[in-house]
């Protein structure tokens, strides 16, 4: 059973902070199918095209029939521990700082033989269910875990190096006037938060909002403007050393398309506070973040973006939101590749259209605060960094995956 | 040549240095070559093409055998064969390694695509953690035990001592085996090999040449190698050994009863273990048993691993697929000096290579005979 | 001596003293709330270009951006619908004597204590002028409400109603620009019309009517309690802006007599 995980003491003044280490990152290009799949929580394997067998590992040709359509699909992740070992020395430094680390060896139902990561109350030789979690390396990994939920499993060391639980951490989410904030707010203190910061932009406007967070515990209302520089800046030098999880989820939305608003007035609204404040908080607490995500159980771990599934692909309803929303997605995607020698994990929510006032012409189904809310704590927990939050988000990641051009095509209504 | 555990010189050194050796002894110029193999995994970024010009061979025929611990057999089983059809006279088989303080570390983050991808990540306990997992399920199925390892590292160290050019100076008892610093559950400290610098080297050629050259010999009563073997094993506790050993005995025209010493490669001793029952000296998963019943010192009755092997003698890189090769020729040809076996004439050798993921891929083996017999 | 030299020694001796009626440019600053489907008032925005770093060895500046409504700001007679089509309509138009003239000051701040949607209504400026004498023509009048000592929340004082805050009822704005043609109206909050001024007809009337009769506003000014109630001058000179319908800028009052 695994020990469940103490509330960290203060920390010591006097104690240098450990830098972060990395466990091996280099990998084949075949094998980056399984990172892609675990930066979405999903068990893939690639599967023989023309014969099904199950490959394992990711191969350029397969093992039974030398085909090279080796696509990746969902396997059945039960299996059987063969036998394991815990490593007590490396020569890799994330590996020896974090000994002893139990690795095992085992057969899949599907066929191939895995060598993975095992968690703690996984007993010798039992049935295990394999999952695929992003390493600190933002690699995906394989984890052997028990077939049944154990108490407190998720408090596992190994598991958690892997994850982003917001247990015991301190999570900034930077705007209090979004709709969604009480409802973030509430499921991060169930999900065992120690502090939720809730950054609230010009004080002198009053929001229903401000009442809701106050209700829910652990919750600090800070001034915090992500169009205003100085704002960014002064909240980092208050709190940038004790942000363990940053969710961004400032927002800046108005209808209208490029011909339809004739200005770029909202748009430049739109750009300040989805792309540029993104950068802004970037900025200020990026640095501070990276370097303390090897700071013990409330190490800075994750970084949340949450953006319109229409980042993808635009719809013309919302076209010039929806491209600041792209913009903010690539931006997010320059920003993993720099948090990623920190293990600092980049996780992008994508939510379609939310139930709030200016998707109130839309029909459903719209997202609800409370989903956002619980997709964003459970990618955290299962430490991913692709999250699709909704019908609409699901349905739409599904066409962009079959064919972006054809999607764009029915997003103009142009497809039956 | 000792071996050094740290060596500030480059694989190409050790290897001057052993082909320098073994030619010196054999009375052999340079020029005198038209063959030349080599095996070795800190070369790069040069191969056996660059060596020839580095030390300036002029060869007719040219292998670079990639195979680690099966790589004396190999490299003895296709030299023999270029000979034998002609296209070389004299093939210089060498191997060797050098390590630098962090070259373990770095050769092991390149060593294969699949150890890459699916192994190193996980843990990164190299080649022990690999072991470790077949150590454990061999324990688990076959009911060996840490002391049944043991003997086997007992025994090795007990010949290391006889050898002046081992790493391992110091004496070994079973209670400091089982007292060592765990490494990777169930393996601990003296289950483990000492990654070290050094070379290996052999002369292949006919028996005519040596003989008119005057040169002690051996002959390859027979040769096997098999690579991938039994790949639908959920986890190896088998090799290739299996699926060619009759006919290395039907070329040798011999059974494992008429073998005097067996020289295995034992990167882990659970590895020694699986080659004495592939090998056809027990029957599967009775190789602990073996070793309780058997002497494996060089004065026992199952002399093993007569120069201390790998595990006390050192792991040279490519040098530990021919450690065996190179202590079984000294044997045969009465030139193992004091870790000699007393009348042996007949002996096999084994090599087992490359954990490319899970398992060893490459396995062969070698029955050599003195020329007396 | 010229009146200039006269007026230079009164300043250096203190006997003319110059008070600052400006707010800081502050990101923070409010600024006035639409409805969310319109345009927005920008917020006074300040970033970094260098500071004597990287970006600039030497030298340390900000590019600044805002609307011509944020903080401290003139109303150009094209801001509002009912001055469209007045001559010299914009900030670079208006004739440069405009800036300064006389001011006079109608002190509502005790009524505007006592209720934040205090009217400046006829009867307030007849009563006023009762007391201090008739406005003269082309004076700014200010209207003291001591509104710019709120701070955060208060200032605004939106509720779900709207913004609650004094300003002058229709009938006081028109007495102002018709009865007395004055020059400019000012106040101390986010408008020169009351919070609830969308409820009066015609709704927003001192913008409507101000405007509409080419007379200039000025919004979120402060120190006005240091202000006499008549014989100041107000210096207000908008930014020289292309078409600008207003400007943040810097307002000061000369005002005799020791402080």
């Amino acid at each position: 059973m695994t020990t469940p995980l103490a509330p960290p003491p203060k920390k010591n003044p006097q104690k240098r902070t450990v830098s972060p280490t990395s466990p091996p990152e280099m990998r084949s290009r075949a094998s980056l199918g399984l990172s892609a799949a675990a930066a979405e929580g999903r068990f893939m394997l690639q599967v023989c095209g023309d014969c099904r067998t199950v490959q394992y590992p990711p191969r350029d040709a397969c093992c039974n029939c030398l085909s090279v359509d080796l696509p990746w699909r969902d396997v059945a992740p039960d299996g059987e521990l063969l036998a394991e070992t815990t490593v007590r020395t490396s020569t890799n430094l994330y590996f020896r700082e974090r000994a002893p680390w139990r690795t095992g060896s085992v057969r899949l139902d599907a066929g191939p033989t895995i060598i993975c990561h095992v968690h703690g109350d996984v007993a010798p030789r039992s049935r295990v269910v394999l999952t695929n979690r992003l390493d600190r390396s933002g690699q995906g990994v394989l984890l052997a875990l028990p077939e049944t939920r154990t108490p407190n499993m998720e408090d596992d060391p190994q598991l958690r190096a892997m994850t982003s639980d917001p247990k015991f951490r301190r999570v900034l989410i930077t705007d209090a006037r979004n709709p969604n904030a009480p409802a973030l707010a509430l499921a991060l203190a169930e999900a065992g938060a120690s502090m939720i910061f809730v950054g609230l932009s010009e004080t002198w406007r009053p929001d229903p909002n401000i009442a809701a967070l106050e209700a829910v515990p652990g919750v600090e209302i800070l001034p915090l403007d992500v169009t205003d520089t100085a704002s960014v800046n002064e909240l980092a030098g208050e709190i940038g050393g004790k942000t363990d999880i940053l969710i961004n989820n400032a927002r800046f939305i108005r209808p209208g398309g490029v011909l339809e608003r004739g200005d770029t007035g909202f748009a430049r609204d739109e750009i300040e506070v989805n792309y540029l404040g993104l950068m802004r908080l970037a900025q200020a607490f990026g640095p501070g973040m990276c370097s303390r995500t090897a700071d013990g159980v409330n190490a800075a771990v994750a970084w949340v973006n949450i953006l319109s599934a229409h980042a993808l692909m635009n719809s013309v309803d919302y076209g010039c939101f929806n491209a600041s929303n792209a913009a903010a997605l690539s931006l997010s995607q320059a920003l993993r590749a720099e948090f990623r020698a920190s293990g600092l994990r980049l996780m992008n929510v994508f939510v379609g259209p939310t139930e709030d006032d200016w998707h109130q012409p839309l029909p459903p189904p719209k997202v609800l605060p409370d989903a956002i809310a619980r997709d964003v704590v459970k990618g955290l927990r299962d430490g991913l960094e692709d999250v699709y939050c909704g019908d609409v988000a699901k349905d739409l990641i599904e066409r962009f995956r079959a064919g972006p051009k054809i999607l764009e095509r029915e997003m103009t209504g142009g497809g039956a | 040549m000792p071996y050094e555990r740290y060596s500030i010189q480059t694989a190409h050194w050790w290897i001057a240095r052993a082909l320098k050796a073994s030619l010196d002894s054999a009375g052999l110029r340079p020029g005198d070559l038209d063959g030349f193999s080599v095996a070795s995994f800190t070369l790069f970024p040069d191969t056996a093409v660059g060596l020839t010009q580095h030390l300036g061979l002029c060869p007719r025929w040219l292998d670079h055998i990639p195979m680690g611990g099966a790589s004396g057999v190999v490299a003895l089983r296709r030299a023999a064969r270029a000979v034998q059809a002609g296209d070389a006279d004299i093939v210089a088989c060498v191997s060797g390694d050098t390590n630098h303080i962090d070259s373990f570390r770095r050769m092991l983050s390149s060593f294969s695509r699949f150890a890459m991808d699916a192994s190193y990540p996980y843990g990164y306990g190299g080649p022990n953690a690999n072991f470790a997992l077949l150590t454990d399920r061999y324990m688990q199925d076959y009911g060996a035990t840490r002391e049944d390892f043991g003997r086997i590292c007992v025994a090795q160290r007990a010949n290391a001592l006889k050898n002046p050019g081992a790493v391992m100076k110091k004496p070994l008892t079973l209670e400091q085996y089982l007292a060592a610093r765990p490494i990777a559950d169930p393996i601990a400290l003296f289950d483990c090999v000492m990654p070290c610098a050094g070379s290996e080297a052999f002369l292949v050629m006919t028996v005519d040449e040596a003989e008119r050259r005057g040169l002690p010999y051996a002959t390859i009563a027979g040769a096997i190698e098999r690579h991938n073997a039994h790949a639908e094993d959920p986890i190896q506790l088998r090799g290739g050994w299996t699926v060619d050993i009759d006919d290395l005995y039907a070329q040798a025209g011999c059974a494992p009863g008429d073998i005097d010493l067996l020289q295995t490669y034992d990167d882990y001793p659970v590895i020694s273990m699986m080659q004495i029952e592939d090998l056809g000296f027990c029957p599967k998963g009775e190789a602990a048993q073996f070793v309780r019943d058997h002497d494996l010192t060089v004065d026992g009755d199952f002399p093993h691993n007569t120069s201390g092997g790998q595990l006390s003698a050192g792991q040279a890189g490519a040098a530990g697929g021919f450690i065996g090769l190179v202590e079984a020729i000294r044997q045969v040809t009465g030139q193992a000096g004091p870790t000699q076996v007393k009348g042996a004439k007949t002996a096999m050798v084994s090599g087992f290579g490359m954990i490319n993921y899970d398992r060893g891929v490459c396995s062969g083996a070698a029955i050599l005979k003195g020329a007396a017999s | 001596m010229s009146i200039l030299e006269t007026l230079a020694g009164a300043l250096a001796s203190g006997a003319v003293r110059v008070v600052d009626l400006t707010h800081t440019l502050d990101p923070d600053f409010p600024v006035i709330v639409l409805p969310p489907e319109f345009g927005q008032c920008a917020r006074f925005r300040m970033e970094e270009v260098s500071a004597y770093d990287h970006r600039g060895p030497a030298w340390k500046w900000h590019n600044i951006s805002m609307s011509e409504h944020t903080g401290t700001h003139f109303d150009a007679p094209c801001h509002w619908i009912s001055g469209r089509d007045i001559p010299n309509g914009a900030v670079d138009e208006i004739p440069v004597d405009m800036f300064t003239g006389p001011v006079v000051v109608i002190d509502c701040s005790e009524g505007a204590g006592r209720d934040e949607d205090y009217e400046l209504t006829p009867e307030v400026i007849e009563a006023w002028e009762a007391r201090h004498g008739r406005i003269p023509a082309g004076a700014w009048v200010l209207m003291r409400t001591d509104w710019s000592k709120r701070s955060g929340g208060a200032y605004l004082n939106m509720r779900e109603d709207g913004p609650h805050s004094p300003g002058p009822t229709p009938e006081g704005i028109r007495l102002l620009v018709e009865g007395r043609n004055i020059r400019g109206f000012g106040t101390e909050t986010v408008g020169t019309d009351a919070g609830q001024g969308m409820h009066y007809t015609p709704p927003y009337p001192a913008h409507y009517t101000l405007h509409g009769a080419g007379k200039y506003g000025l919004q979120c000014l402060c120190n006005l309690d240091q202000l006499p109630p008549t014989g100041a001058f107000l210096l207000a000179a908008p930014l020289k802006i292309k078409n600008g319908t207003g400007s943040p800028l810097r307002v000061l009052a000369l005002v005799e007599g020791a402080a």
